[in-house]
């Protein structure tokens, strides 16, 4: 057989393939800098616009410009969003990683490339279409500095026209790009339209895969963990922010910068209602935010692993001085520089412990972009009324990648501003003493600095201090005050956000997992359902455990905690809470760097389960 | 009957005091703390509306032994910079003193000190410069003079870090040098300093009578008693007064305060103007080749905005905003959702 006569019959046999509608993953191959940022914006809006669930993840380098950067776009009718191993489609515009790229295409997977590479097309099983990026840009000649980002539309235009991603949707995805600015609109849009006229003209479709409209995403919003948390502890009053560059979490601080000055600005004095300082390093960072705090504001830092090291020493003076205060930890992946672009659930232990001596912190786990937001208000809340540090344990997956939602809930409660007492509190007191437990839920009562009553001031210390603040090294006063500690940390575990259970009928095995690998637990459940396999789900929210984690651990055969860890942190989390279950508690972790995949959820599963 | 002596608010001299101090006896230290007592009872600043912070060291502790009506805390070594700074930002209407030493500020915490004099928040930073560790027995600090000897490590072979002129190269607006065994200096320039919107260093020689006190050394108080060489004589004059003249015309400078009080520096042997940046560089390096302890307000300037101002914060304390004014309304909630659809 001649290459021509395998070639036609393979071209055949994919045009007499029924057609794949609404599943697809997609991968942008591109070189970091070079602008595709707005491209790949296009796809995906569009995509979405038209009905379809989307999630798009930015595998991206640690660089500034000139390394090889994927943008992996997945398109579900079945909903789910997780990161999938297999790629069908990919838009090769790296050269440099032109066979690895090819290499990562399933069976039969389709490649939009350049027609001016001279490489080999190494892969005879796939539906390969060149485009004349050179040729529609000397035709457009667009200005010279905008050159590389309307190269970029060349793909836009050929990949919507192949998959039949509607032109008016990719237009209104660029005009929310460009806040509807007409010029860049139109320069971008004219290459999109040139490049899918081209296409339309000059190439048959012979794969499988298309798009059509549905209706899945009505009222949904497409946006970013980090801009979500921002958006959160805007509507949650946040007075003070300090914070010190960072991959992932520097966007966060962004957002912040971006949307306080529109959203909280007084609008009789145009005075703020807020201070975003950026540190010299993480130190101060937190260093702000403990004084503030302490001062009365609602005040929090936001940081990635690194950051964490350093915050350690005051974050154990703030727990033990019992200062308000909120740290966001978008985490990457460790030890040390570790892969700082790449995800991880990794700092559960160091954050859980973090501070030398005893020291418990209550942190919360946002499993979606909807729980960034609502996590952003309600950890100021937990903060004043626990009168302790909370931290928030994001990651780059949920943090930097685009994630679909129902649009975010306003806050369903006022502000709850904890135990502080006013000048009028304390004349009808009569006696006041910082640390004493009145209540016995071990929160004591604050007075805040300005307090003009003459019984209202206490000094706030790292070192041993009895219920007046007052300097201690009594082994009772040491003893008693440790204790309330623990008493008012067994508090929390009632006003910490509860975990989400799921039941299916007839399982036996029970799943514990939480934050960004939700979308796949979910995905891998549905189909070990399909396949016979039900499961029980618990969803973490936030550490310390409530009873219901207690009993859903307790009534299971089997538990399987999964994570994106090396030492299945949360396992031996849950195993030092519930020491006479810990049996049971099995690991059901992996951590390469890339978000968690159902599939691996589902094999390792069965393979442990020796199915 | 007798009644007590009282200040402008009402208060006297002993609601301005502290818990009974646990320095050594004759610390200099503690001769400060008397000093801020008694510069805040006779600028009759109410103590609710003043905080003191500090970091770690002998003079960390001290706060607790001025001011008992006052806020304060003792936080981490090195680290009151930016504490300071969130505190002053969440409550801008109030009067931080911070305390450090030269531990605190000249080895552990050199990065915080710079950075909170670029960022300027309104904060007294006083530095209780003895030249060692005290509270772990005797260790060279960065400000121990090259060639000074201690019991425990023998002689130092460094340079010290000179924090006034740290200060200057930092865009300090208020940099002043005093010795705790010149009581009047002392409280004059922190009530400066008080008045001051923005960060006011005083670097205050203070005699480690334990560790670091034998004549040779250039932080105890007979070195300091021989050598103090005043630049001018500092005279504290609050808006509400009025400057009596007695001084001949060509001898006193003036300092006006953001307050409205002044500052009087009544000439001695040099003239020296206190605004010059250059000329108080210059004069830390003569200070330092000819061995004298010179004092008082080396430079002041008004010309970087506090911080507050740089961030338009309100006149109100971002710490007692209602939730009306820091929850965005429901609809615009809805607006910013409606940008990610």
């Amino acid at each position: 057989m001649t290459d021509a006569v395998t070639e036609e019959a393979r071209l055949q046999s994919s045009v007499d393939k029924p057609p794949i509608v609404n599943d697809l993953s997609m991968v942008v191959a591109t070189v970091n800098g070079t602008g595709s940022q707005t491209s790949n914006m296009a796809l995906i809006r569009a995509l979405f616009r038209m009905g379809i669930p989307v999630s798009g993840k930015n595998l991206f380098p640690s660089n500034i410009q000139g390394l090889p950067t994927w943008f992996t776009i997945r398109a579900s009718g079945e909903g789910f969003v997780a990161r999938r191993e297999t790629i069908e489609i990919l838009v090769a515009m790296n050269e440099a990683t032109f066979q690895e790229d090819l290499a990562g295409l399933v069976e039969g997977g389709v490649c939009f490339y350049p027609d001016n590479w001279t490489q080999p097309r190494k892969r005879q099983d796939l539906v390969y279409y060149p485009m004349p990026v050179q040729e529609l840009l000397k035709q457009q000649s667009p200005p010279r500095d905008l050159r590389d980002y309307i190269a970029n539309m060349v793909y836009v235009g050929v990949v919507a026209e192949i998959l039949s991603i509607e032109m008016d949707e990719i237009r209104a995805a660029l005009e929310t790009h460009f806040n509807g600015r007409a010029k860049p609109v139109e320069m971008n849009m004219a290459m999109v339209d040139a490049a899918a006229q081209w296409a339309a003209d000059n190439l048959t479709k012979q794969d499988p895969y298309m798009v059509e409209r549905s209706n899945q995403t009505e009222g949904l919003v497409l946006i970013d963990g980090n801009t979500s948390s921002a958006l959160g502890a805007v509507y949650g009053g946040v007075n003070f922010a300090a914070w010190y560059p960072i991959t992932p979490a520097s966007s966060l601080a962004d957002a912040l910068l971006e949307y306080l000055p529109r959203l909280r600005k007084d609008p009789e004095s145009g005075k703020a209602t807020y201070a975003v300082i950026q540190a010299e390093d993480e130190l101060a960072a937190i260093g702000m935010t403990v004084g503030a705090g302490w001062a009365g504001a609602r005040s929090m830092t936001s940081t990635s692993g690194p950051g964490i090291s350093l915050m350690a020493e005051f974050a154990g003076l703030a727990f033990f001085a019992e200062i308000p205060i909120v740290i966001w930890d978008v985490q990457r992946m460790g030890p040390s520089t570790g892969m700082p672009t790449r995800t991880s659930q990794g700092d559960l232990l160091f954050v859980r412990f973090l501070g030398h001596g005893d020291s418990r912190h209550v942190f919360l786990l946002p499993g979606s972009v909807a729980e960034c937001f609502e996590f952003g208000w309600r950890a100021f809340d937990l903060a004043e009324r626990l009168q302790t540090p909370i931290f928030v344990l994001s990651d780059l997956d949920l943090g930097m990648n685009l994630w679909m939602s129902e649009r975010f809930e306003f806050p369903d409660v006022p502000m709850d501003r904890g135990k502080v007492l006013s000048e009028q509190d304390l004349d009808e007191l009569g006696e006041y003493a910082r640390y004493r437990d009145v209540d016995g839920d071990g929160i004591p009562y604050r007075t805040l600095p300005g307090n003009r009553h003459p019984l209202a001031a206490w000094f706030a210390r790292g070192t041993g201090h009895n219920d007046q603040a007052i300097y201690s090294e009594r082994p009772e006063d040491w003893t008693e005050n440790m204790a309330r500690l623990w008493r008012k940390h067994d508090t929390a575990r009632g006003y910490v956000p509860a975990p989400i259970v799921d039941h299916m009928q007839g399982a036996e095995i029970g799943l514990i997992g939480f934050g960004s690998t939700l979308s796949a637990i979910e995905e891998a459940r549905a189909r070990l359902s399909q396949q016979g396999v039900p499961t029980d789900f618990l969803r973490l929210r936030a550490v310390p455990f409530s009873e219901s984690v207690r009993e859903f651990v307790r009534t299971h055969e089997r538990i399987y905690v999964v994570e994106m860890n090396t030492d299945a942190q949360m396992r031996q989390l849950l195993q030092l809470d519930l020491p006479d279950q810990a049996t049971k508690l099995k690991a059901l972790n992996h951590n390469d760097g890339l978000p968690l995949t159902a599939r691996w959820i589902m094999e390792e599963l069965l393979s442990q389960e020796g199915k | 009957m007798a009644t007590a002596t009282v200040n402008l608010v009402g208060l006297q001299k002993s609601d301005y005091k502290g818990r009974p101090t646990t320095l050594c006896q004759g610390c200099g230290h503690n001769s400060i703390s008397s000093q801020i007592m008694a510069a805040c009872y006779e600028m009759s600043i109410p103590p609710e509306e003043i905080i003191k912070l500090s970091g770690i060291g002998c003079s960390s502790k001290s706060p607790a032994y001025f001011l008992g009506r006052s806020h304060g805390f003792n936080s981490l070594h090195g680290r009151m910079p930016s504490l300071g700074t969130g505190a002053i930002m969440a409550n801008r209407t109030l009067k931080a003193i911070g305390v450090s030493g030269d531990g605190d500020t000249a080895s552990i915490g050199v990065g915080q000190f710079i950075h909170m004099m670029r960022r300027n928040p309104p904060l007294v930073y006083i530095i209780e410069n003895n030249g060692v560790y005290g509270l772990t027995k005797g260790q060279f600090s960065a400000t121990a003079d090259k060639g000074q000897s201690l019991k425990k490590q023998g002689t130092n072979p460094f340079m010290p870090v000179d924090l006034c002129l740290q200060a200057l190269a930092a865009n300090c607006g208020f940099v002043a040098r005093s010795f705790a065994g010149d009581p009047k200096q002392v409280k004059e320039l922190i009530k400066a300093a008080v008045s001051y919107e923005g960060t006011a260093v005083l670097d205050i020689i203070s005699p480690c009578v334990t560790f670091n006190n034998r004549d040779e050394s250039t932080k105890s108080y007979s070195w300091g008693k021989e050598h103090e060489t005043p630049l001018h004589d500092v005279t504290y004059v609050p808006a509400r007064e009025e400057i009596k003249v007695d001084y001949e015309p060509g001898e006193t400078i003036s300092v006006k305060m953001h307050d409205g009080s002044t500052l009087v520096l009544q000439k001695l042997d040099r003239d020296y103007d206190p605004t010059d940046r250059m000329q108080a560089t210059q004069l830390l390096e003569d200070a330092r080749t000819s061995q004298k302890l010179i004092t008082g307000l080396l430079y002041v300037n008004h010309d970087q905005p506090p911080l507050p101002e740089s961030e338009n914060l309100p006149d109100e304390p971002l710490a007692s905003l209602p939730p009306e004014k820091l929850r965005p309304s429901q609809d615009s909630l809805a607006n910013v959702m409606a940008e990610f659809a």
